[in-house]
């Protein structure tokens, strides 16, 4: 493993300049929203200021005085304040979550976008799990920032700004007195968070040991059982839930003690105002109503100030998610086409393989100088024993991997000097396990390929005798295949596997032979199919029936990464040599089979 | 709440802490009980400085206010600190009871159920149900009696004034309901389509090599799109509801407020209602802000919590399928005799039967083995022995008694099994060798087992010797080192009967001719099974049984099943062939 994994672990620091800094450049295409939605909520956050003062105002002018019409008027202009307060409130949320949403679909869009482009080698370090993660979890961090968090941070300065403005405007030295708490209420944020964050770290830590006992008991249950152990398994199990009971209960007393604490210091303000206020009040230089006022205020001022510190964990984890996407962004597609390449496609079909050598791991060789040559339209057999290097081969010529030394040559020209997407189109590939796409039928022949016409589509799945079968299906076509669509055989999968190869017509066919037995019909019809496959092609095959080695015009065997014998049949039986033993390990239990059918050119067997 | 039932599975548990619940419940009251005095305190308040009074009595206000904060506050502390904790401690015997139970299911429930998926029912799924007994019993009942409370009070104020101004709050809670249900439908469509959403991206993936061998790429990413549009589309659904929802709750309470307003406004000139009073009011409704929106609020808990609950019982409803019989009953003396009469086998899952009419008989001490392809069904007949399935009634027996009749824990006692798959725990590899044995054994026992197994030497370069922890935190085990670190632990248990199966696959040639030789020194008295697809591992036994199809097909020793020259000869000139050509 050269290349770092993606990385799970990143702690993520709340504030990046740099992340933030390309985190906003995805905003920029939507600035226009952006500066609308917080045009809105500077203008929600303002109004919503006004109420208590709506309350103020009514009491000192008209409610002490009796002015009904006054009353009536303040009713009505609260009423509008409330209609406008949600509608920029609304409007606020709408702007926001659309912007949101497209910026997360840009996002998510560019991953997967770039996940295409890797190479095969990239899959095989990062499991599915993760890269997955990236896509959905990660990107939707980053959503919350951008709804929940930077902009309604910008709502919650506003609301505060405009309270601190109103109060001091209303009466300074009160306005003061009460400001006098708020580095109590931080102090005890503070120490909560501190406390709190310790204790947290307690609980994640003890739900990992109880996620890791659980799943190593029941991957290993059977060992359990053998043993006798359950009993203490469980005592165990046991240990590792109370020390998970432990830790929250120990959160629970930090909660407990911070709510009632946060209340209090709102307490103790309204104290304040009903002390020092009152005595103003008294003594004249503060109205009733605005005594009120100040007491509504209080209430609005410590709801914003703990939000504030909430949004600072949706910052952390934002951030951590951002790195993590943007450390995928930035990996390097290790295998890419070159910037000018010689030629778009393959046109005669010959296969070079000089000198090739190739490891997955270093150290470890796979294939070591490797050579050989398939002329357009020759079929060769690759033979071996597992483990042998047949399927490198095949993921080689495809540009799975890159060659480590050496050079694989396709019309004289070097694989790596095609326009890749080219080359692939030109190499159909059959591989051992047919993968199938949640989709129709149609949709897995064609491969999202509008160019092959139905009838290119019905021509294919006749050649490749799937039409049997698949008129058999409930909805033909139409039938939905894949994960949750209706099972198909090993057999039918193959036909399929075979109609999808011959409907993109490539001029070279790599074929990865099936190894799982199947009945002897279908394996009729996959032999009349292959030799429709094979037909004007050049062919590469792994070989693993009998029936397939004879239809090779040649057979190349492969033995701990290195050619070993190359020949026909019956040369290679004669030798007596590798492909001798293998024959007899591998092939000749399947000799009373019916013959094959006459190969359509060339010689064989 | 349709599907409620499924949460009464936890009166049980709440009963056993009644005493918490009962006292968690008064902590309730009072704290809200506590929480009706503020507002109460400003009526004072302003009532007296309205009437001019002199301001000697404001600082005893000031401390009432504080005072009562300080006596709610407490109340609170206990509140959540007695109904939160009861709810952790209520998780904790859930989690205990569904690991006990998951215990006690066989292994053909457990391989035919993704870990995963019972992982998230005993994880996501309990705290959810954690939920309704922690925050959603908490804020439903706080909810509740501040709604009563607050209600009671101000009727006593102004009816008229209370009924107007809570039309507004009617409607907001009846607000809350509404959207809700459609908020979660959409947020339901929303879960779908991300589903869809992780699917293809996973299928993405997993066929990556398919995509980019037929060049596929700009396909798979316009319909990747395709879902992303309508995943925007569906969300936007959501936004037009969700954008609503607490701006709609902000003017309805602010409604509310206005109606006071007017109203109470009204009032207080007209003399019906003091200044005081009219500022009471603003109070207890703010107090009832939180009960109007939590009512939503609490039916989502409670409803998450029913369908996890309902997950949950799925597993907890399945009866254990393999336990002790009713009869017990052991042989007299245990030596190890086994013996299988005419055992014909299919897993409940299966149409086809995997063994048919096997019979075999071993006497105590002596050694059989058994051969036979992939597939064939030699694991499954071991297996059996020691009731990782159960076999039909009267086919397995050891020590003349049906193992179906032994003490479970008796037989496996007894049995000393190596698995196929060597699977051992992130411990250390002391606690892996000596899993079968009660604490504090011997640790010559272990070392002993280890040097039969041909392991000791290896486990002597271990950086922390016996202690070095194995697996993901520790060191990586080669698959051979696993194989005889499984072995050893079979061998550490003295067992009467020792089961290999197919226990020597990851093991070269050469160290499994030396591993089996000491192995059988060792166990000499011993009954020992061996199960090989490999011809020299089985060729020294007396008795070898050659499976095909779970048919015995070949049944001798080695000489005269080569002289037999069937299957048995068949696989041995193949094994000796494979053998040239891995060397050559």
């Amino acid at each position: 493993m050269t290349a770092e994994p993606q990385d799970d672990q990143i702690a993520g620091k709340a504030y990046d300049a740099r992340l933030m800094r390309r985190l906003l450049s995805y905003i920029r295409p939507h600035r226009r929203a952006a500066a609308l939605a917080l045009l809105y909520i500077m203008a929600g956050s303002g109004l919503s200021v006004l109420p208590p003062l709506l309350t103020k105002t009514a009491i000192d002018r008209f409610i002490s005085r009796g002015d009904l019409s006054g009353l009536n008027r303040i009713a009505l202009l609260y009423v509008l304040t409330l209609v406008a307060v949600f509608w920029f409130s609304y409007g606020q949320a709408w702007v926001l979550n659309v912007m949101g949403q497209k910026i997360m679909v840009e996002l998510r869009m560019s991953i997967f976008r770039h996940l295409q482009r890797l190479e095969i080698a990239f899959f095989d370090r990062n499991p599915v799990g993760r890269l997955m993660t990236r896509v959905t979890t990660d990107v939707d961090a980053l959503n919350e920032l951008f709804t929940a968090g930077v902009i309604s941070v910008v709502g919650d300065v506003c609301t505060l700004a405009g309270i601190v403005v109103v109060l001091f405007l209303i009466n300074v030295k009160l306005a003061l007195a009460i400001f006098s708490v708020v580095p109590l209420l931080f102090l005890i944020t503070f120490v909560f968070k501190l406390k709190v964050r310790d204790s947290f770290r307690r609980v994640r830590t003890a739900v990992a040991r109880i996620n890791a006992f659980l799943q190593e008991n029941l991957t290993g249950s059977a060992v359990v059982q053998l043993f006798h152990q359950e009993e203490k398994q469980y005592r165990r199990f046991v240990a590792v839930n109370r020390e998970h009971l432990e830790a929250n209960l120990q959160s629970i007393f930090y909660y407990a003690v911070f709510y009632p604490l946060l209340e209090l210091v709102g307490a103790l303000a309204v104290a304040l105002i009903v002390w020092y206020g009152g005595l103003q009040v008294f003594a004249g230089t503060l109205t009733l109503g605005a005594l009120v006022a100040f007491i509504q205020y209080s209430e609005r001022f410590f709801r914003p100030i703990s939000d504030l510190s909430e949004k600072y964990n949706i910052l952390q984890q934002a951030m951590a998610s951002a790195e993590r996407i943007f450390k995928l962004l930035d990996t390097r597609p290790a295998i890419a086409s070159p910037a000018r390449p010689r030629r778009a496609g393959v046109r005669e079909g010959s296969v070079e393989f000089r000198n090739v050598s190739f490891a997955y791991t270093p150290g470890t060789p796979v294939l070591q100088d490797i050579s050989f040559a398939v002329e357009p339209g020759e079929r060769v057999a690759l033979v071996g024993a597992t483990g042998a290097g047949k399927s490198t081969v095949i993921a080689l010529l495809s540009r799975f991997y890159d060659v480590v030394s050496g050079q694989i040559l396709v019309d004289g020209i070097d694989i790596r000097d095609y326009d890749l997407q080219g080359l692939r189109r030109s190499i159909g590939v059959v591989l051992q396990d047919v993968f199938l796409f949640s989709g129709t039928v149609a949709d897995n022949i064609r491969l999202g390929n509008e160019a092959i016409t139905d009838e290119a589509m019905r021509g294919a799945i006749e050649a490749a005798q799937a039409w049997p079968f698949i008129r058999r299906l409930d909805r033909q076509l139409d039938t939905p295949v894949g994960e949750r669509g209706s099972t198909l055989s090993a057999g039918q999968r193959q036909l399929l596997a075979f109609a999808r190869a011959l409907a993109h017509d490539p001029r070279i066919l790599v074929l990865d032979e099936a190894t799982s037995s199947i009945d002897t019909e279908t394996e009729i019809m996959i032999r009349q199919a292959l030799a429709r496959l094979l037909e004007g092609r050049t062919a590469i095959m792994i070989a693993h029936r009998l029936s397939t080695i004879q239809r090779a015009d040649r057979i190349i065997v492969l033995h701990h990464g290195r050619i070993r014998e190359t020949g026909t049949h019956q040369e290679l039986l004669h030798a007596r040599g590798i492909y001798w033993k293998l024959y007899q390990l591998q092939y000749q239990d399947q000799l009373p089979a019916p013959p094959a059918p006459a190969p359509l050119h060339g010689s064989a067997s | 709440m349709k599907s409620t039932p499924s949460l009464l599975y936890l009166w049980p548990y709440l009963k056993r802490y009644r005493g918490k619940l009962l006292a968690g419940s008064c902590m309730v009251v009072l704290t809200v009980a506590a929480g009706m005095l503020a507002p109460w305190v400003l009526k004072y308040v302003v009532d007296d400085l309205r009437a001019a009074f002199a301001p000697e009595k404001l600082p005893y206000y000031a401390a009432a206010i504080v005072g009562i904060a300080l006596v709610e506050g407490f109340f609170r502390f206990l509140m959540r600190r007695i109904l939160i904790g009861m709810s952790r401690e209520i998780e904790y015997d859930l989690r205990n009871d569904f690991f006990a139970h998951l215990q006690r299911m066989s292994l053909s429930y457990l391989q035919g159920r993704s870990t995963g998926d019972l992982m998230s029912r005993s994880s996501s799924d309990l705290a959810a149900v954690r939920s309704v007994l922690g925050p959603g019993l908490m804020y439903s009942m706080n909810a509740a009696v501040t709604a009563v409370a607050a209600t009671a009070i101000l009727l006593r104020l102004n009816w008229k004034l209370t009924l107007l101004a809570y039309i507004p709050l009617v409607l907001a809670s009846i607000a809350v309901k509404q959207l809700g249900g459609r908020i979660h439908d959409r947020f339901e469509e929303i879960q779908a389509q991300f589903a869809r959403l992780t699917e293809k991206v996973q299928e993405n993936i997993a066929g990556i090599r398919v995509i980019q061998a037929f060049a596929r790429e700009e396909a798979e990413i316009r319909s990747f799109h395709a879902l992303n549009q309508e995943y925007v589309r569906r969300n936007i659904r959501l936004i037009r509801l969700w954008g609503i929802f607490y701006p709609l709750m902000s003017a309805l309470i602010g409604l509310s407020s206005v109606a006071l307003l007017w109203y109470g406004g009204r009032a207080v000139v007209r003399g019906t209602l003091t200044l005081g009073e009219f500022v009471a009011f603003l109070g207890y409704l703010s107090l009832l802000t939180w009960p109007t929106i939590a009512i939503g609020w609490v039916i989502n808990i409670f409803q998450r919590g029913s369908a996890s609950m309902e997950r949950m019982l799925e597993v907890l409803r399945v009866p254990p399928q393999i336990g002790d019989d009713t009869a017990p009953e052991m042989p007299e003396s245990v030596r190890g005799a086994v013996e299988v009469r005419a055992l014909s086998f299919r897993y409940d899952r299966s149409p086809r039967p995997v063994l048919q009419d096997v019979s075999f008989s071993l006497p105590a001490g002596e050694t059989l083995a058994i051969v036979g392809r992939t597939g064939s069904g030699k694991s499954t007949l071991v297996n059996l022995i020691p009731r990782l399935f159960d076999p039909p009634p009267g086919t397995v027996f050891v020590d003349g008694v049906d193992v179906r009749r032994w003490p479970l824990g008796e037989l496996r006692r007894r049995i000393g099994f190596v698995p196929q798959e060597a699977f051992l725990f992130s411990d250390t590899v002391f606690a892996n060798l000596a899993f079968g044995l009660h604490e504090g054994a011997p640790a010559e026992t272990v070392e002993r087992a280890a040097e039969t197994a041909h392991l000791a030497a290896e486990i002597a370069a271990f950086p922390r010797r016996y202690q070095t922890l194995v697996g993901e935190r520790g060191i990586t085990l080669s698959g051979g080192q696993k194989q005889r670190a499984a072995i050893a632990r079979a061998l550490a248990l003295e067992p009467q009967i020792l089961i290999l199966d197919d226990s020597f696959s990851s093991v070269d040639t050469y160290t499994e001719e030396r591993v089996l030789r000491n192995l059988l020194e060792a166990t000499r008295g011993r009954t020992t099974i061996l199960v090989s697809h490999r011809i020299s591992t089985v060729k020294h036994a007396r008795q070898i049984l050659v499976l095909e199809n779970g048919r015995v097909v070949e049944r001798g020793d080695h000489a005269s099943l080569m002289a037999l020259g069937g299957v048995y000869a068949d696989l041995y000139r193949k094994q000796l062939l494979e053998e040239e050509l891995a060397t050559a």
